[in-house]
């Protein structure tokens, strides 16, 4: 039995109340770290319906679930309530889920990003639906006069089988508002789930299909005006002066305007990172409009600062990969001697472009800001962050601003950075009107906050019996240093130095779908299969060496290495199993694997290619994933299925290149993504059934996929393939 | 600025626009119907489809002009309660991750199971080649479309 105290989260209250006309309502601050405020504490019954941060039961035995963190398409609207509603023993159908607002006195992390809202969310979820059923038995064993031991719950029916009582939930929900509140409760066993790890549909998916509102760019409002931004066409230049009088008399154009979207005054904030501090803003009454009105609109700028080009990144990251660190970020044994000794030593370097987000859904957000208070609805993965810049930008508390978060049509990293909210919140102050700003195609790929451009060299050196004896990764990227020094194979050689170096631009980067692992994972992977050629070895076998190595008797503390080698190797193993690899062609398809471990989950992949065509078609892959317990198998796999092919997208076919400063693709008509006729043909996914709490699942499945594209491709064509996106080298995909 | 008279999911709708405005924006803008997605504005990417007649369309490059008689479905018209073979599929599946593509999808999905009954798998590749899907559901697309073939045919 596993027993969870309630009592932390006392802290920020935990209480029940009654609804008007019956039910129940308990408030719980399921991911709370917080400081309730004096009037939290005094004023209980208001407090249910300003902190909506709830569980709600209504007498007719219907559950509101609110789900607390922003929804980007990782399916945490429908997973995250699942937990609630698997310790509450309701039935799924039973539930209604809705989006809470953000509240930093009651939620903590209401954030889309790095993998981490179910890992994090999960003791709190649990507790929560958990202690809601222990006050609904302790109602019904009070009214029954009965033990609530002997009381079972299933499906939203609590009985006692001694007495023949049973009653629903609603029936139970207004006298188990008056119970106290538990100091702890009991979880359930992971074995005893029967919401958690069984599919269930997202619970948006009517909506979807329908064309219902649910996305930022959606948002109408009475009294809404439209507006648009036009930024810089180059990093490196800013605003100098624009005449927008024959603009302004254009039909439907109410105004336009230089904003300062970064005040020089206050202090730098999350959402000010990666903006572009000064911008014209355009408003107008229609989208079409603004449009027009954006086309016909000129303004000067001038040079900033210098004007980057692509050609001066790449030879700028080869200079950096040519020195050396004084400071290297992990040095194990002695690598010079080992190198010196190895009998055959490989070295090869890796390169990726840069990459624009391209959420589907351009940035968008809607402001509403007078002198009293600011409201704000729309996509942002961080709109605490968001809250705290608005707050600093327009001198106005937290309080005093309200922000809604809108399911996103995508984000990958982009709405980490809210400058489009700070944007709309100038925007609508200026023009003392509720606006919706909207950013075109152009915009949005043009603004910048790109993944950054990364160079790696690797050296490794083997002995005569093919042993891995020493190791040298040098990394650089744009603005990032991109190595995890203390990652696989750290820990798995006795001669090891990693050394990165950062070069510092002002073409904007960010954060983008597992931020370093996009780039690194596959590059090393495709260099550990050249490694694995050299020595002889069947590549899976000879992953599987260093990893009996890493955890027999680990190079450094163990716990200086970020992986757990038998997770590690158990999904290798699963992979090998499930492809029935055996290290040659199946069915005249060339193959490749790899491996990967982010985001606290474990991940390996063999990909097929078919070789029978001009040009490969990846026909098949096949996915172990190791994160831990699996809340909804459908959805799950769907984010599996969307990391692979986003990995063989981007690595096959995108780039972000620059030239004098101007980002050289605006549009899907040039900038190249993935479609239908690339995508593979089939995708198997398996999850290692192990008990463990779970981990993230949103990105893992992304990084090591392109490692294996670049060992089948190498199966396929007989060529390495060493820069992406791979389309610029010779062999193509489908 | 100029009138129009556009028949528009089975209703007769009055619009006073700019007759070069494209259908997408006197759909989500003036009529409030904001099912049918932008995502870049020069027909690459399919987010705006819709049906004009029986063909599906990229309302981003349709001028309201342009339009006259024909009528014209959107995601919101495509089924009275959501319940369009395609849509059903759709449902069944669980295809969308953040789904904003997926009304763009459905479009063209309907409109070329109405050409083609019973696709193979390459012509549903080529057919639903412009629709960009940047979450990578197109595995399970294909799947939902092979599905709600079945269920027409049924």
């Amino acid at each position: 039995m596993t027993l969870i105290k309630t009592t932390y989260n006392r802290r920020s209250f935990l209480k029940s109340g009654s609804l008007a006309g019956g039910g129940m309502i308990l408030g719980f601050s399921w991911l709370a770290s917080c400081k309730p405020t004096p009037e939290q504490v005094s004023n209980i019954p208001k407090e249910w319906f300003d902190i909506n941060s709830f569980l709600k039961i209504g007498d007719n035995g219907m559950v509101t679930i609110m789900s607390p963190n922003p929804e980007i398409g990782q399916n945490v609207k429908t997973s995250m309530p699942m937990i609630v509603a698997d310790e509450l023993d309701v039935d799924w159908k039973n539930v209604i889920v809705e989006q809470a607002p953000l509240n930093t006195d009651i939620f903590q992390r209401q954030l889309a990003g790095g993998s981490q809202s179910i890992r994090v969310g999960w003791s709190g979820l649990r507790m929560a639906g958990a202690t809601a059923r222990h006050m609904l038995v302790a109602a019904a064993a009070d009214a029954w006069q009965v033990d609530a031991s002997e009381i079972t719950v299933d499906a939203g029916v609590i009985s006692h089988a001694a007495s023949n009582n049973s009653a629903g939930f609603g029936d139970m929900a207004s006298k188990a508002a008056t119970m106290p509140v538990p100091e702890e409760v009991k979880l359930k066993e992971t074995n005893d789930f029967d919401i958690i790890g069984t599919d269930r549909l997202n619970v948006d998916g009517p909506n979807i299909i329908t064309g219902k509102p649910l996305f930022g760019i959606d948002i109408q409002e009475e009294g809404m005006m439209i507006a648009m931004i036009v930024h810089p066409p180059a990093f490196g230049m800013t605003f100098k002066s624009m005449n927008a009088d024959a603009v302004k008399s254009m039909p439907g154009i109410k105004d336009v305007f230089p904003i300062d979207v970064y005040k020089d005054e206050t202090e730098k904030q999350w959402s000010d990172a990666g903006g572009i501090d000064k911008l014209v803003a355009i408003v107008g009454e229609s989208t079409w409009q603004c449009m027009q009105a954006k086309k016909a609109l000129n303004v000067e700028w001038e040079e900033s600062s210098a004007l980057e080009s692509t050609e001066g990144h790449n030879v700028a990251l080869t200079k950096l990969l040519n020195t050396s660190s004084k400071q290297p970020a992990r040095k194990d044994g002695n690598v010079a001697s080992a190198f010196k000794k190895a009998d055959k030593v490989i070295e090869r370097t890796y390169s990726a472009p840069f990459l624009a987000h391209n959420t589907m859904e351009p940035m968008n957000f809607y402001a509403d800001v007078t002198a009293e208070r600011a409201l704000f609805n729309g996509p942002i993965q961080t709109p605490e962050f968001l809250e705290k810049t608005l707050a600093s930008r327009l001198g106005m508390p937290v309080e005093k601003i309200d922000i809604k978060m809108s399911r996103m049509g995508g984000g990958f990293g982009r709405r980490l950075y809210g400058t489009f909210g700070v944007e709309a919140a100038v925007i609508s102050q200026h023009m003392q009107a509720p606006i919706k700003l909207v950013y075109t195609r152009e915009d949005d790929m043009t603004q910048g906050t790109y993944r950054p451009t990364y160079k790696v060299k690797y050296k490794a050196g083997l002995d005569k019996e093919g042993n891995l004896i020493a190791w040298h990764v040098k990394g650089a990227g744009s603005n990032d240093d991109l190595l995890f020094e203390n990652r696989f194979p750290a820990g798995a050689v006795d001669n090891y130095l990693a050394e990165k170096f950062s070069l510092e631009t002002n073409v904007t980067t960010g954060a983008w779908r597992a931020p370093r692992s996009n780039f690194i994972a596959g590059a090393e992977q495709a260099f550990l299969d050249e490694v694995a050629e050299a020595a002889g070895k069947d590549p899976i076998e000879f992953r599987l060496e260093l990893f009996d190595r890493a955890f027999k008797n680990p190079v450094g503390e163990p716990e200086n290495n970020d992986y757990d080698p038998v997770r590690y190797a158990g999904v290798l193993k699963l992979v090998r199993e499930k492809s029935g690899w055996d290290g040659s062609e199946k069915n005249g398809a060339a193959r490749g694997v790899s491996a990967y471990y982010c985001h606290n989950s474990y991940v390996a992949q063999v990909l097929d290619m078919s070789t029978d065509t001009k040009s490969p078609t990846v026909n098949k892959v096949w996915c172990a994933v190791d994160c831990g317990i699996v809340i909804n198998p459908m959805a799950a796999k769907n984010q599996i299925e969307g990391g692979i092919i986003d990995g063989i997208g981007h690595a096959t076919y995108s780039e972000m290149t620059f030239e004098d400063g101007k980002p050289q693709h605006k549009n899907f008509d040039t900038y190249r993504l993935i479609r239908h006729k690339e995508a593979p043909k089939e995708i198997e996914s398996f999850f290692v059934d192990n008990g463990i709490d779970p981990t993230g699942l949103g990105e893992p499945s992304l990084p090591p996929i392109i490692g294996a594209l670049a060992n089948a491709l190498y199966k396929a064509t007989g060529q390495r393939h060493y820069n992406q996106p791979f389309i610029t080298e010779k062999s193509v995909i489908g | 600025m100029a009138n129009f008279s556009l028949k528009v999911n089975g209703k007769t709708q009055e619009v006073d626009v700019d007759p070069t405005t494209p259908i997408l924006w006197v759909l989500r803008d003036n009529l409030k119907l904001v099912g049918t997605k932008f995502g870049c504005g020069i027909a690459q990417c399919g987010a705006c489809t819709v049906h004009l007649g029986d063909n599906a369309v990229r309302s981003c490059q349709l001028p309201v002009s342009a339009v006259g008689e024909q009528s014209i479905t959107t995601i919101e018209g495509l089924s009275e309660n959501g319940d369009h073979p395609v849509q059903k599929a759709w449902l069944e599946e669980d295809v969308y991750q953040c789904g904003y593509c997926q009304a763009g999808q459905i479009m063209n999905a309907s409109a070329f199971l109405k050409r083609n009954p019973n696709p193979t798998d390459t012509e549903i590749e080529d057919a639903m080649n412009g629709n960009i899907c940047r979450c990578g559901t197109y595995t399970r697309i294909k799947k939902a479309i092979k599905n709600a073939s079945s269920i027409s045919n049924a």
